[in-house]
């Protein structure tokens, strides 16, 4: 715990986030066409990787829902766009995926690890299957439109928008009991509950801000895709890419998704030029390259090599760096019964 | 030199434990008054540790009932039985290994009985740091601390809560000689401080100065209660541990 009031360090953080966010703001003025493409994608997934950190980073449990979130988001925005007007759809949009978060969190969170894998993605597929079965019921087409205007230059600054409060979001938490809270049920559930911790209600809280700002993000992107079908809105390749990028990144880190979410973005477009029938593979492959050459990411990189650079470094926390494979999440939680004799 | 009728810390009422067809704690009933040390001993396999985990509420009673200074806890949870003020220590020490020692102790003193932030929290982990003979290791990664001294980083999380009772599951177990010394002078302060302990231990010189009272287990029930030269010489606890023929 270096210290529970804002240092100076902190404060020199918090100034260059910000210089670098007015920085980001200014790329629509001097980009377009398809620079500014990559751009907002970048700002997209910055903001949902970062969402996703939120609550996968500090508990270690890796959740593939992020689809379902991003999906409800865009069905929001797409089926009420003839009723209400777009802003209130984007508030809409989050109290869905805040509500469904909850609902699943609930039901979910007090299993740990593996289990907790599986069924955040199969909640995706799940919610698909049921919209394409409302959709059916309904007599409506397969998907629906989302016509208003919006300029390239105003998706790009609504992401970073949200991207920007995200971040803000997850300083504030990070500096919080509940912050605090997350990290040691990420280090040993079995301690956190003996320190007091409702570990049940702290993860569900987490789940649903993180979910909520998927469900946002979605509600954002719905105008600009023009059509929106739940076999797009809820692709898995959304919660995958957003948990590969945020390893590729580290998750020890807040800023860590960002320097993953940039190459990851410039690599899947050139992935998706000359081998566009090879992506899912080409995914897979990413994923074990990741996890197997730097499990704790660029962030981790950078940070063994300013170590190694700086002589007097005391013995190296890289030791302690979140393990983030899935065994290691489900090895979090050893059944209480093992305590016994 | 105590007043044990005064104010019970601890009252429990034929509790009960069973795993399927395996009865690991058999009904139950002792008090601890308090601040009091409390052993509680038995040979392996005897249900000391799943009664320290009935009494924290990592596990819950088939039946029974546990009530700590007139409030039931049994059934309400770990977190919530920590709330009310009982900590512990685990059989095998548990570190969070990507905090310092530092944030180890202070997660104790921010959710359970006794509830700092900020400075407060800081300042207060430090001294406790310094109670437990860790003054120098605030910074530390945990994972690179030996093992006596990870003991005492869980035992100052532990009093960070600044607990009503304290369970210290086999907090001596695993140390050599020296580290022995060090940790039985460690509890020795912890008692004359007036702290109410339960200790469960093997190491019987330990529970001989520590321990006021002893209760021995054995196959999940108690066999014998008393002042720790009494139940040591008990013909039942010696046939319990070293089996009929040198009782």
């Amino acid at each position: 715990m270096t210290s529970f009031n804002l240092s100076a360090a902190e404060l020199r953080g918090l100034l260059i986030s910000v210089l670098l966010f007015a920085a980001a703001g200014a790329v629509p003025l001097i980009a377009d066409g398809y620079p500014l493409q990559i751009g907002i994608s970048i700002v997209m997934y910055t903001a949902l990787a970062t969402s996703w950190l939120l609550f996968s980073g500090p508990t270690n449990y890796i959740a593939l829902s992020t689809a379902a979130f991003f999906g409800i988001g865009m069905y929001t925005a797409a089926g009420g766009i003839d009723l209400v007007p777009y802003p209130l759809l984007i508030v809409a949009a989050g109290i869905a995926g805040a509500a469904l978060a909850a609902v699943v969190g609930l039901a979910t969170l007090r299993v740990s690890g593996v289990y907790f894998v599986i069924f955040s993605l199969g909640l995706a597929e799940l919610v698909r299957q049921i919209m394409t079965w409302l959709q059916h019921v309904l007599g409506t087409m397969s998907g629906l439109y989302v016509t208003i205007e919006r300029s390239e230059p105003m998706y790009y600054w609504q992401l970073l928008l949200l991207a920007a409060v995200i971040f803000l979001v997850g300083w504030w938490i990070g500096r919080s009991r509940l912050g605090f809270a997350l990290r040691i049920i990420g280090n040993d559930e079995l301690v956190a509950v003996h320190c007091g911790i409702n570990t049940a209600r702290a993860k569900v809280v987490l789940f649903v801000i993180s979910s909520t700002f998927a469900s946002i993000g979605g509600a954002l992107v719905a105008p600009r895709w023009g059509y929106v079908e739940p076999v797009v809105a809820f692709s898995p390749f959304v919660s995958f890419q957003v948990v590969i990028m945020a390893l590729l990144g580290g998750t020890h880190r807040l800023w860590g998704p960002l320097l993953g979410v940039i190459p990851f973005v410039l690599i899947w477009e050139l992935i998706s030029i000359y081998f566009p029938n090879q992506t899912t593979l080409l995914l897979g492959v990413c994923f074990l390259l990741i996890v197997y050459v730097i499990p704790n990411g660029l962030v981790g990189l950078i940070e063994d090599a300013t170590k190694r650079r700086r002589k007097d470094a005391p013995a190296p926390a890289a030791e302690a760096a979140l393990p983030l494979d899935i065994a290691a999440s489900a090895a979090v939680q050893p059944a209480v019964g093992a305590d016994k004799k | 030199m105590l007043s044990p009728a005064t104010s019970e810390a601890l009252i429990a009422t034929g509790v009960s434990k069973r795993f399927g067809g395996l009865v690991a704690v058999d009904n139950m009933s002792f008090k601890l008054a308090e601040r009091e040390v409390l052993g509680l001993i038995g040979p392996n396999g005897s249900g000391k540790t799943t009664m320290m985990n009935l009494i924290s509420g990592a596990l819950k009673a088939t039946s029974g009932e546990i009530s700590v200074y007139g409030q039931v806890v049994t059934g309400t949870g770990a977190s919530n039985v920590a709330r009310k003020g009982i900590a512990r220590t685990f059989q095998l020490v548990r570190m969070l290994p990507t905090m310092t020692a530092l944030e180890n102790v202070a997660a104790g003193g921010v959710f359970g009985h006794a509830r700092r932030w900020g400075k407060e929290l800081d300042d207060y982990a430090h001294a406790l740091l310094e109670r437990v003979g860790l003054p120098n290791a605030a910074g530390a990664p945990v994972l690179a601390l030996t093992y006596i001294d990870q003991k005492r980083v869980e035992l100052a999380r532990a009093l960070a809560s600044e607990p009503k009772i304290l369970l210290l599951d086999e907090w001596l177990a695993g140390l050599n000689p020296t580290e022995l010394k060090i940790g039985i002078a460690l509890i020795e302060r912890l008692r004359t401080d007036g702290c109410t302990i339960i200790i469960v231990e093997h190491v019987m010189h330990a529970i001989r100065s520590l321990c006021d009272r002893c209760i021995v287990m054995n196959s999940g029930a108690k066999i014998a209660e008393g002042t720790p030269a009494e139940v040591l010489a008990d013909h039942g606890v010696i046939r319990a541990y070293l089996g009929d023929e040198n009782a």
